[in-house]
């Protein structure tokens, strides 16, 4: 071998072991990454118009007048413990403990099931006795935009988690596919992260 | 892959950060908003703070359930490429931000009216005949 040719191989042995190859399991999880960096832009870009609207407009209305905190606050909390319900889901799977892989991850899609329960109670509360609706003004219309382009995603990731338990349930889920749960996690963790910046700019400021 | 391998192999890779002392964090940091929002501060303290403790828990959230904190560089990049991206379209919208927000504070406009130019109104240029 001459010295040229061996030092491109050890040249390419090097770049092997700096890059290891895409294996399905973090292949899936680059691929839901891009997705969630995408749909962090369309969230981000919504957001930002939001405030572009509500600065130049001197007659944006109080939220305070309108939304009521008591509720979101509890929405919040409620998100907040279901993300954490689904990082148990995801150790206990990791760990071959099925059991309690499906236990937390029934109070996953629980704590999803009462957030969109409780958002539809906050829509009928606002739609009927407040008159809001999306066409009466931007103040209206962007609520409930926002508020319901997230509420869809949380309808989302209550669908993907029932899979996911469905399949933990019948057995075809297994300790090895615990990189599926992971992926799923991060999508629901997004969802999460979201709400806190749409109960932050929405309903406290 | 056994169970038994499953479990061995996964168990190191379990063994990250305290999930319930996360949720505690985020639990505080809520409360902390709620007391923000209730206490009546000035508008642009009560926003400051707000978003202050907004980031922060979308940071917790990123970091520690969505494992950025452990992951390799490359998710990171991919995470914080939005951000940057909202950020620059923020400031994109600050011109006509600013433009609108000007036209809130009601400056006197500068007199164009003959009748209140008082005495000696600036006569208009003559028109131009073709």
């Amino acid at each position: 071998m001459s010295e040229a040719a061996a030092v491109e191989t050890h040249e390419h042995a090097v770049v092997d072991q700096l890059e290891p190859s895409l294996t399905p399991g973090n292949l899936g999880k680059l691929g839901m990454w891009s997705f969630l960096a995408g749909d962090a832009m369309t969230f981000g870009a919504a957001i930002a118009a939001y405030g572009a609207l509500r600065i130049g407009n001197p007659n944006w209305p109080s939220p305070a007048a309108y939304l009521g905190i008591t509720t979101t606050a509890i929405m919040t909390f409620i998100l907040i413990c279901s993300s954490v319900t689904m990082v148990e889901a995801l150790g206990s799977i990791q760990t071959a403990r099925m059991a309690r892989y499906r236990n937390f991850m029934a109070l996953t899609v629980l704590g999803g099931v009462l957030f969109l329960a409780m958002q539809a109670f906050e829509w009928h509360h606002l739609l009927g006795e407040r008159g809001m609706s999306i066409k009466v003004d931007l103040f209206d219309a962007t609520f409930f935009i926002l508020t319901g382009f997230h509420g869809c995603h949380v309808f989302g990731g209550v669908v993907y988690n029932s899979v996911l338990l469905i399949r933990g349930m019948t057995g075809k889920l297994t300790p090895a596919k615990a990189n599926l749960v992971e992926i799923a996690g991060l999508y629901w963790h997004f969802v999460d992260l979201v709400w806190i910046l749409i109960f932050t700019f929405i309903y406290l400021i | 892959m056994t169970t038994q391998a499953a479990i061995s192999g996964h168990e190191a890779e379990h063994s990250g950060p305290n999930y319930i002392a996360v949720f505690i964090y985020l639990s505080i940091l809520t409360a902390i908003e709620l007391g923000v929002y209730a206490m009546g501060l000035p508008q642009v303290a009560k926003v400051g703070l707000l978003v202050a403790l907004a980031w922060a828990k979308a940071v917790l959230v990123a970091m520690y359930f969505m494992h950025l904190a452990m992951e390799r560089k490359g998710l990171a990049i991919i995470a914080i490429i939005p951000v940057i991206l909202v950020t620059f379209l923020c400031f994109m919208l600050l011109p006509d931000l600013t433009t609108r927000m000007w036209t809130k504070f009601d400056h006197p406009r500068p007199v164009t009216d003959a009748a209140e130019m008082g005495a000696h109104p600036v006569a208009p240029p003559p028109m131009q005949t073709p």
